[in-house]
């Protein structure tokens, strides 16, 4: 792969053009590649709001806490405010990748080759907020972002660093009731991805219609109306959870 | 081999490694220490990418793979992360790294310096031939505070008489907070082109260069000139360097040469960074210098004795420490 960047796509289905996506791949020196998916605007002001909240209570606290002690309390109150403007959001980030506001969000800054972010790089990407900031209210920043396919601000272009998601959305859990059964055609992966799509959609669609696109695949499960829902049903947890549960709940179970 | 042979046979294996990698990120004080000991991480972490690069090409399902990506991912952080010795590193970014990057990047410090300190040298003989001049840069307010805080009858030079409970360490801090946020901003405001940077060089030295230069025409040189002398030589040379790392930025975006843009600019940033924080050390110095040594009430001659001293320092720190004879420039 020239361009380690190259939206994801599927390996066992090469003629499938990239999808648009904001997952990006990143080649390791081990030969796989690590998959990111970045966080937008959205959630990354939704952070900014949360850590802007937090360091507005600190400097309150700072200066209730410190304002009593005089020219010495004023000094440290004012040292304060200078460390909490520049340097908050760089503590944190090299202890643990992300500010409070990114944690809760569920997201963290990474370099854009996969590493934990560098000293010098928290540094950079956050000196320059001051100017992402500008004219107001990030409008720099949110422009760089809009026009940036890795969604970075000035500071992140500068800094070489990602925001991105920590955590992978979880895939549907097992649920016993349809019971894990092995499909009986041998499914491509994004044979597998629809069906565990439609699991996953299957609680916001009406019953008829559940029934209606279960039907479509009458042919392969042997069944109609419901009992071709549970088919697939059970099909997605034999996908999501391979073949290692329970192999006598029903049908052709997998030999152990 | 089958899914579930390869499940079996490497189930502990993966349990034992998403342990180990949990145990790793925890905070260094909370990890259990020496459970696990034994475990090779690096190879370890070769066998679970080969284990996930076997499975993705064999379709195993979905919910395997996104373990295993799961471990290698979680993984990698831990095996290339960079350790530090902060202390070491300090010293020797102090000591070595700081004058040399100077050194190597002394053209932008030349540029810099000519954006600060041409417009300073012509707002100050200016406001110094004609005493209305300086209404063009200031406001009256501030002239006035201006001038109330180095006339000669005040109790200490650099200090507004209003705020007379002002103390040497209240205005340590204020000189951090302010001095410092402006380096950094000189910094930033170079990725718009360099713009911002310019701006507040010459804003910077268009505003000192009328100060002084009214000042100077009221006849309160005597205060003026000894309070500034001593720290100037930290402060002014550290924003001339905030604006010089700022110009790196500006010159990046746009003359990248061979490179692309950004990759210009990231290089560049790293680079700059190194003279940004040497600038902040200096500004830390000046910051004490002039809360604690400006503001004093001594003669006139010893200041300017010392200020002499100071600006020697700086120009032999950051000329020649660093340089060796086995080529180091």
């Amino acid at each position: 792969m020239d361009d380690p960047w190259l939206p994801w796509h599927d390996m066992t289905n090469p003629a499938q053009a990239p999808l648009l996506d904001t997952l990006r791949a990143y080649e390791i020196p081990e030969g796989v590649s690590l998959e990111f998916r970045l966080a937008g605007p959205v959630v990354r002001a939704c952070a900014w709001g949360i850590d802007a909240a937090l360091r507005a209570l600190l400097y309150i606290l700072l200066t209730m806490g410190l304002s009593v002690l005089g020219g010495v309390g004023v000094a440290f109150m004012l040292i304060g405010f200078f460390l909490i403007e520049w340097f908050y959001p760089v503590v944190f980030e090299l202890h643990t990748g992300a500010t409070p506001g990114k944690k809760a969000m569920g997201i963290w800054v990474i370099q854009d080759n996969g590493t934990p972010v560098t000293v010098a790089s928290s540094i950079i990407r956050n000196l320059l907020r001051t100017v992402d900031f500008l004219p107001l209210l990030y409008a720099f920043g949110l422009l760089s972002m809009l026009i940036d396919r890795e969604f970075k601000r000035l500071g992140d272009l500068a800094a070489g660093t990602l925001v991105v998601y920590r955590d992978q959305p979880l895939k549907q859990e097992i649920s016993a009731e349809e019971g894990v059964i092995k499909p009986p055609a041998d499914l491509s992966r994004e044979e597998q991805k629809v069906m565990l799509a439609f699991v996953e959609r299957g609680e916001s669609l009406s019953a008829a219609r559940r029934i209606e696109l279960a039907e479509l695949l009458t042919e392969l499960t042997g069944q109609t109306g419901q009992d071709a829902v549970d088919e697939l049903y059970a099909y997605a947890n034999w996908i999501t959870k391979g073949h290692s549960c329970d192999s006598s709940a029903r049908g052709i179970g997998v030999s152990p | 081999m089958r899914q579930e042979q390869f499940e079996r046979e490497n189930s502990e294996f993966w349990r034992e490694l998403e342990q180990f990698i949990s145990n790793l990120e925890r905070p260094r004080y909370k990890r259990v220490v020496n459970r696990q000991g034994s475990l090779d991480f690096p190879s370890c972490y070769r066998k679970i990418c080969s284990h996930y690069a076997l499975a993705r090409s064999r379709s195993f399902s979905p919910a395997l793979l996104e373990r295993l990506h799961n471990l290698v991912l979680r993984g990698h952080p831990h095996l290339y992360r960079q350790q530090t010795a902060w202390g070491w590193r300090m010293m020797h970014f102090i000591l070595l790294d700081f004058p040399r990057a100077f050194r190597q990047h002394s053209a932008y410090f030349w540029l810099a310096l000519l954006v600060f300190l041409f417009p300073a040298l012509v707002l100050g003989v200016g406001c110094f031939q004609d005493g209305d001049l300086i209404y063009s840069i200031m406001d009256e307010q501030q002239v006035a505070s201006m001038e109330s805080m180095y006339d000669p009858a005040n109790r200490q030079p650099g200090r507004s008489v209003e705020r007379g409970s002002e103390t040497n360490f209240m205005m340590f801090g204020y000189y951090i907070m302010n001095n410092i946020g402006i380096g950094f901003r000189t910094f930033a405001g170079g990725i718009l082109l360099g713009v911002g940077t310019l701006f507040l060089l010459l804003f910077n030295g268009i505003v000192l260069g009328g100060v002084a230069g009214h000042l100077t025409r009221q006849g309160y040189q005597d205060t003026f000139w000894p309070f500034v002398s001593g720290h100037g030589a930290f402060e002014l040379t550290a924003i001339v360097i905030c604006g010089a790392a700022g110009l790196m930025l500006g010159h990046a975006i746009l003359a990248p040469g061979q490179r692309t843009r950004v990759m210009a600019l990231k290089q560049q940033a790293s680079a700059a960074l190194q003279l940004v924080m040497g600038a902040a050390l200096m500004l830390l110095v000046a910051a004490f210098i002039e809360a604690f040594w400006s503001s004093s009430n001594l003669a006139a001659g010893i200041k300017y004795s010392v200020a002499a001293l100071f600006w020697c320092l700086v120009a032999l720190y950051l000329g020649w420490m660093g340089r060796s004879p086995r080529g180091s420039r």
